[in-house]
């Protein structure tokens, strides 16, 4: 094979020198299956010496072995990594490739087609600022080149590049070509893009991929290498105010405190006037430290250390800002959602939120609708799916900073993690910050939870019960609450019946309206434990995450978990309600233990098995415990 | 910043020294993998600076196979007294006493106990959450695939088709009691750039990348290095001087040599440049069998 392209260069000196102006480009390529997304890359990476003669020798024996081109060597095969990819002949995550020419680096995420995987594409999407969307020609513009793009236009990618390939396959036709840019450009006028490229190509016979094609008379565009050698994709975040989320207080000593970060956008320099943004103090810069020495001007994508002139109290995750142009500061904001984890999103649950270099409680409060990445649609929900996209309203635990993600990529992005599975559930951008919270400011009252509780002779608390229909949690519950009104004890029992039936009455059984139900539950049971009352709760409550929120809601320490643990069977046969009669003939959906399931909590205060234990024993249980935390006297 | 370095360099670093300081702010108790090869000085000096004027907030690992280059070694303690660093070498004792080695019980054995079961001995030893480790995604297909934060079970293993996605640069690094996540800060980085950055910003490195003469054995097309006398002689075979040097390093049975009169940096990339073999070439384990680095990498190798 011929020598690698650089080899060509003289000295290294040059070299060196090439590679001082040597710019980045990171792109995107994505396409439906099979539309020749991994011979394309692979193309580029031959084309442009990449491929050394071992790895050459190891695809000719993977070519005999799995390829699909005959006894041509098979491309695709450098870029499917894993093996399992290989055998069906598929992609199926993000993988990163690195080539280069004399004018650029490249780095390529080359994410899958699959209607399953428009995660895997977003999170290729996310760094990138150039997508290359594959088109067969043969084929046209398809209902996932839409979901592509839209995607793309989503994360904020501004350039597009249209590879109409297999252009060989239709005898390089004019015709086909002109039809496909006319129904791509009618289709993307609805999409935020900067620019539009269309370029015909073969990547399997290297056509108009990096050298012209004999084939294409009527074609005088760049080839593909060109215009990517040449796109200029720089949104320029440094001309955008400055932004700096700290990242790592930096104190090797007494007499130095740094704050440690990556430039999100914009410049600084020694002397200029900087705010935070969670107490809005301000100080200037006095000094930008780096290990290379101090710098006079630090600019966006920069990794630095910046010291202050005053004492100023700065921890991770607070952003510096100019005066004149600071971030957004609020705990309400609508975004943009695409949801990435199996378990499905439920409005009201508690997720993790990390902006920048923040991370709080969020929940979402508000699902306004979900996006039909094929018609781009919009359509009432109450839940969303893996690879659904929805615009939401978003609540944090503390107000943040933050900037819309359309002015600002760096500090309007965030993920959404669950709780539970620290799976990465969801990726968001932000639109634009909520007013309305900001405006209602707490009134901070005299009388407060522990003086309303003195005056009860008891602390404050919730007792919460769960277990399945007809574990006895009712009955438990009800022994209890005779034994503190005897003791003289202020209590409140909230079940069901008087929360379905009243304050719940618009809520149904399905997964969602289960979640609001707890929500609301814990909401009631709070403002009492603020009134200083007993809250003894009866709530089948079958998810953790709901239990979590309750709990994190009325706070560690005030709140008592009880999981009244009897096995299915023994709740079948004394089905006390004839409920599970029912639900196993199918009469009622969403059954608890029958249809729904039931998560067994892993961190009650208290067990209690039921099996074989007299229901005033397990209710002298739960006051003992009581006792013990100091809730009641003995 | 400093002298020369490309923009594209600078922006390699700039991530680089995120990444870094990322996983220092949230994890509890993390840990660099130092293997003693340019990628692991790379990462060290990208650590160094990252933290300026402080130093690292957590400790250097270097598992020991016992069958490192003398000239490794020595480099490795040079290193963890110039920058006053914590360093702790970890050994596989249990495979010491049963005797393994890559003579004795072949390179996929010797990898699996002296590297890969003493790496996970050695997490579980100090309960360490986060490791850093200088694999890049240029150098193996199954590296191409995974993540910057890549995360491991409580058996340390790793599933390819399980991975979080990872959007902007907004790592998540939440794990539960056992769980660790590996991090690659120099995920993003070829070869070149390496090479490049370690003469930009005049990183030492091993003697052993570059040229000298030095007594190699030729074995099935391979140059071996005897670096002692454990590795025993064919009969009628003697070890000869050649000049030459190594691209990676590894055990020194495992590691093969290549002839070179690359003896300066300025050299080591020309050389490079020019060259038609990839980096692992010299690698023995990675062919030992189809699939090879993902195997490995499933069950816990970095």
């Amino acid at each position: 094979m011929a020598q690698p392209l650089a080899a060509s260069l003289a000295s290294t000196a040059a070299i060196a020198e090439a590679a001082s102006e040597k710019s980045l480009l990171r792109f995107i390529t994505c396409g439906s299956v099979d539309d020749g997304k991994s011979t394309l890359i692979g193309r580029l990476l031959y084309d442009t010496k990449l491929i050394f003669d071992d790895q050459l020798a190891a695809l000719e024996k993977d070519s005999r072995k799995y390829g699909t081109t005959g006894p041509a060597i098979d491309l695709a095969l450098l870029v499917d990594g894993l093996e399992a990819e290989r055998e069906q002949g598929i992609t199926i995550d993000v993988a990163y490739r690195y080539f280069a020419t004399a004018k650029r680096t490249f780095i390529v995420a080359d994410t899958p087609g699959h209607e399953q995987y428009t995660r895997n594409m977003a999170t290729g999407a996310s760094t990138a600022g150039l997508a290359v969307i594959l088109v067969d020609a043969r084929k046209g513009v398809l209902t996932q080149t839409k979901r592509h793009s839209f995607i793309c236009s989503l994360l904020g990618i501004k350039n597009i590049v249209v590879a109409i390939n297999k252009i060989d396959l239709v005898d390089y036709s004019h015709v086909v070509f002109a039809e496909i840019e006319e129904a791509y450009r009618d289709f993307a006028e609805q999409l935020d893009f900067d620019s539009i490229t269309p370029i015909p190509m073969s990547a399997l016979t290297g056509a108009n991929v990096t050298t012209p094609s004999e084939d294409l008379p009527w074609y005088s565009g760049p080839t593909l290498l060109e215009h990517l050698e040449e796109v200029d994709v720089d949104t320029d975040l440094r001309l955008k105010p400055f932004r700096f989320p700290v990242q790592w207080v930096n104190r090797p000593n007494l007499n130095f405190r740094g704050f440690s970060g990556t430039l999100a956008s914009g410049e600084v320099r020694p002397g200029d006037p900087v705010v935070v943004s969670s107490s809005g103090k301000s100080s200037r810069v006095a000094s930008i430290v780096t290990m290379d020495g101090e710098l006079d001007v630090a600019e966006a994508g920069d990794s630095v250390t910046i010291t202050l002139e005053d004492e100023v109290d700065i921890a991770r995750g607070d952003v510096l800002a100019p005066p004149t142009a600071r971030p957004e500061v609020a705990n309400q904001f609508s975004a943009k959602l695409i949801w990435m984890e199996e378990e499905r999103l439920f409005p009201g649950r508690s997720y993790l939120l990390k902006l920048a270099t923040r991370t709080v409680p969020a929940t979402v409060t508000g699902l306004k609708h979900k996006i039909d990445v094929n018609t781009l649609d919009e359509l009432a929900a109450k839940t969303l799916a893996l690879n659904e996209i929805a615009e939401v309203n978003i609540e944090t635990g503390a107000a943040i900073a933050f900037d819309p993600y359309s002015d600002n990529r760096e500090t309007g992005a965030f993920i959404l993690i669950d709780r539970e599975t620290n799976a990465t559930a969801a990726a968001g951008m932000v639109l634009h910050g909520l007013r309305r919270a900001t405006n209602i400011h707490r009134h901070a009252t005299s009388v407060d939870r522990a003086a309303r509780a003195r005056i009860k002779r008891q602390k404050a608390a919730v007792l919460w019960f769960t277990g399945l229909s007809g574990s006895g949690k009712s009955t438990i519950a009800d022994l209890v609450e005779q034994k503190l009104a005897v003791r003289g004890q202020h209590t409140m029992l909230l079940d069901g019946d008087n929360i379905r039936h009243g304050l719940n009455k618009d809520l149904g059984f399905t997964d969602a309206d289960r979640v609001e139900n707890i929500r609301r539950v814990g909401e009631v049971a709070k403002l009492f434990v603020d009134a200083g009352t007993l809250v003894i709760c009866c709530f089948i409550s079958p998810f953790e995450a709901e239990r979590a929120l309750v709990r994190e809601l009325v706070g560690e320490g005030e709140f008592v978990e009880v999981f009244v643990d009897t096995p299915l069977e023994t709740c079948i046969a004394r089905d006390p309600k004839g409920l599970y009669r029912r639900a196993l003939a199918g009469e009622i959906p969403n059954f608890t233990g029958v249809s729904s399931p039931y998560e067994r909590p892993d961190n009650a205060e208290l067990v209690l098995a039921t099996a074989d234990a007299d229901p005033d024993a397990l209710a002298e249980r739960v006051v003992a415990e009581m006792i013990s935390r100091g809730l009641i006297e003995a | 910043m400093p002298s020369g370095l490309s923009t594209h360099l600078k922006r390699l670093e700039a991530e680089s020294i995120h990444i870094i300081r990322e996983v220092a702010s949230e994890f509890r108790n993390p840990v660099m993998l130092y293997s003693i090869g340019k990628d692991s000085s790379v990462m060290l000096h990208l650590a160094m600076k990252a933290f300026y004027p402080s130093k690292p907030p957590f400790p250097l690992l270097h598992v020991d196979t016992t069958w490192k280059f003398r000239e490794m070694i020595q480099f490795r303690d040079e290193t963890a007294r110039r920058l006053g660093i914590n360093l702790i070498v970890h050994i596989n004792e249990d495979g010491v006493k049963r005797g393994i080695s890559p003579i004795a019980s072949g390179s996929n054995v010797h990898t699996q106990v002296m590297k890969t079961e003493s790496l996970r001995q050695a997490l579980d030893k100090h309960g360490f959450d986060a490791a850093f480790g200088g694999a890049r995604r240029d150098e193996e297909k199954s590296r191409a695939k995974e993540r910057v934060f890549s995360f491991r079970t409580a058996n340390h293993t790793w599933d390819p088709r399980n991975q979080r996605p990872e959007l902007w640069n907004l790592y998540n690094t939440r794990v539960k009691q056992g769980e660790s996540i590996r991090v690659f800060p120099i995920s993003n980085w070829t070869e070149l750039d390496v090479w490049q950055y370690v003469q930009a910003e005049d990183i030492p490195v091993v003697p052993l990348y570059f040229a000298a003469q030095r007594p190699v054995l030729e074995r099935d097309g391979t140059l071996i290095m005897r670096d002692d006398e454990r590795l025993p002689l064919l009969p009628g075979e003697t070890p000869q001087m050649r000049l030459g040097r190594v691209r990676t390093l590894g055990c020194y049975p495992l590691t093969g040599a290549i002839e070179s009169g690359a003896a300066s940096l300025d050299d080591i990339i020309a050389e490079m440049l020019a060259s038609t073999t990839s980096e692992r070439q010299g690698r023995l384990i990675d062919s030992d069998e189809a699939g090879s680095m993902e195997k490995k990498k499933r069950e816990g190798y970095f």
